[in-house]
């Protein structure tokens, strides 16, 4: 028999799961707060001993694997040359990696924005710019400058290879801590995620996880080997794929909305169209958009940043709320868990915001443009009309009794033709709050994380006064 | 080798010719970044940044270049790529004028070159390389 046990060190919960791979079933799931501060491995120990209680009795593991978006994550910067090619680029590697993007630079770099590098406690700072064979001139420089402030942080450059090897004798120059790999725009709208992407989960496994006072944990278990949103893009890749004669689900969106986040996975090609013209850089087939302005706790004030004075007025008569204050609490007290129906009505009003916003943010736009030829179509971004299935994840989801007004809100629900959402897609819930530890165990167990997901990520249950659709 | 940036720019979308100019220019020793049909003229300059292009070669088979081309010149200046040469050729203008004329606004407008309908790439070939040298 083979038991794994997989964890995810949270922001604000450490959550475990144990799998017994013969079985392809969950022996059961168990959360404790995470410990950071003081000495995380208080928190799992603590998770650890409500997991075996649950399950009955103490069992050994085979192995133990972890990943963390704990002590705020993995903070990256993202810098690029012209914004909607190589910054644009080197955004959706670092989010493909699972990192918080807090900073996205353009051009030459200044000082101030070294300093912003500093102050902002970046992680790893990814420097693109300039195709292969093309503009070495800025890259060049801003590795210099970075050099000459004495930045010790890791720098991965992903640019023009042509500069590689004056950019490696600047590593050398200023003995920084540098790293060469694949350009992220080897030409003009082509998209090399795979190189740079690993290089940054290598330097987050090696550096970052120390830094950040989850090495402790290691004499406990095997290894830390993702960051959280990068375990849960390759949960949502291979229950959307399929393994062997296992079939996948098809095209698939995951929202997860979290306390900080909200999170957007899709898994699908741009357009399966062939009357439209994609224009911009490519998109990548797993695509993944985090808002850092919407969430429930942390960042619950964005939501209603946002809103005009008037759509506030607008809120605050029809639901009959203080909306301003509401979200203001939330940010207060991070910890708060709905206690009264008012509260729940407040959550289930934000986490619906979050849902539709962030598809917003993520869908691609589709344009008539009239020309003496007749109506053509101009398509940015990814079109999610056809995806078979939206997945909610997330607390707030998961605890919901009206799971399908969020997630209906992913959906094309003011009839805005230029939005290119899911137009008809059937709702799942990842009812136990897998998908993070399904990605971890996709890593030596395909097949039996594939099983489990499709049989726990499963419709909307029952007592809900919605069913589906 | 010498890069230039292709494309049909505003809402035209011929592609053929384009294929062509990308064929013969490859065929000719320069690295051609063709950046497709209804391009704005950002995607021509933000292409020519990245690739650090010599040259900016815009198409317009549909009437209405001149409009889809006006402050291209400033905004390459705004960019920082002033001294790129832009080409421009095709039917760029509605109806039949005097060429002269067309020539002389775009010549103001900041482009370099400027080809009447008809023109093969071949012919603007020659200048292209004593533009650029060979």
């Amino acid at each position: 028999m083979a038991n794994y046990l997989l964890i995810d060190f949270g922001s604000t919960f450490t959550k475990l799961c144990a799998v017994d791979s013969e079985k392809c079933d969950i022996l059961g799931t168990a959360s404790d707060f995470t410990t950071v501060e003081t000495d995380i491995t208080e928190g799992y120990q603590k998770a650890l001993k409500k997991l075996f209680d649950r399950i009955g009795k103490k069992i050994e593991f085979e192995q133990i694997i972890a990943c963390s978006s704990a002590a705020g994550g993995l903070k990256m910067a993202a810098i690029g040359l012209v914004k909607e090619l190589t910054v644009e680029a080197a955004k959706r590697v670092c989010l493909g990696a699972g990192a918080k993007v807090d900073l996205v630079l353009s051009h030459h770099l200044n000082n101030s924005e070294i300093k912003q590098i500093i102050d902002m406690n970046i992680d790893i700072i990814l420097l693109a710019g300039g195709s292969d064979g093309g503009n070495s001139e800025a890259v060049i420089f801003n590795a210099d400058l970075l050099g000459k402030s004495g930045i010790k942080i890791p720098v991965v450059f992903a640019g023009n290879k042509s500069a590689q090897d004056q950019i490696s004798e600047i590593f050398k120059k200023y003995n920084m801590n540098g790293h060469i790999c694949e350009n992220v725009m080897p030409s003009i709208n082509v998209l090399n995620i795979n190189s740079a992407r690993d290089k940054i989960r290598e330097i987050f496994l090696k550096q970052i996880i120390e830094a950040k006072g989850i090495k402790k944990i290691e004499s406990e278990i095997n290894q830390v080997i993702l960051p959280t949103p990068s375990a849960v893009l390759e949960a949502a890749k291979l229950l959307s794929e399929g393994y062997l004669d296992e079939s996948g689900l098809g095209e698939i969106v995951v929202v997860d909305i979290g306390g900080a986040t909200t999170d957007l996975y899709s898994i699908c090609t741009s357009t399966k169209r062939s009357d439209v013209i994609v224009q911009g850089l490519e998109e990548p087939f797993a695509k993944r958009t985090v808002e850092g302005d919407l969430g429930m706790r942390y960042s619950a004030p964005g939501i209603v940043k946002s809103l005009s004075e008037r759509e506030i007025n607008f809120i605050n008569k029809e639901k009959g709320v203080d909306i301003v204050e509401e979200v203001n609490r939330r940010y207060k007290n991070v910890k708060l868990l709905p206690e009264n129906q008012h509260d729940e009505f407040i959550d289930q009003f934000l986490a619906e915001m979050c849902a539709y916003r962030s598809m917003h943010r993520h869908c691609g736009r589709i344009t008539e443009v009239l020309t003496p030829m007749g109506k053509v179509f101009n398509q940015t971004g990814k079109d999610l009309s056809e995806v078979s299935y939206v997945i909610g994840s997330g607390g707030v989801i998961i605890n919901s009794k009206h799971q399908y007004e969020i997630l209906r809100q992913t959906t094309n629900i003011l009839h805005n033709p230029s939005e290119l959402r899911p137009n008809d897609p059937e709702f799942l819930i990842d009812h136990d709050y897998i998908m993070s530890a399904m990605g971890l165990l996709a890593k030596i167990q395909p097949m039996v994380a594939l099983k489990i997901m499709k049989n726990h990520i499963t419709q909307i249950r029952g007592n809900q006064d919605e069913t589906s659709k | 080798m010498k890069t230039i940036v292709i494309g049909v720019i505003g809402a035209d979308v011929h592609a053929v010719g384009n294929k062509i100019i990308e064929y013969t220019l490859n065929k000719s020793g320069y690295n051609v970044v063709n950046i497709g049909v209804l391009s704005t003229q950002e995607d021509f300059i933000n292409a020519a940044i990245e690739t650090n292009a010599d040259m900016i070669m815009v198409s317009s088979l549909y009437g209405h270049g001149e409009i889809d081309c006006r402050g291209m010149r400033d905004k390459c200046v705004e960019s920082g790529i002033e001294n790129i040469l832009l080409y421009v050729g095709g039917n760029i203008v509605v109806g039949k004028q005097d060429f002269n004329e067309v020539k002389k606004r775009f010549l103001e407008m900041g482009f370099n070159r400027i080809y009447p309908p008809g023109t093969s790439i071949d012919e603007a070939l020659k200048d292209i390389k004593t533009d650029l040298g060979e």
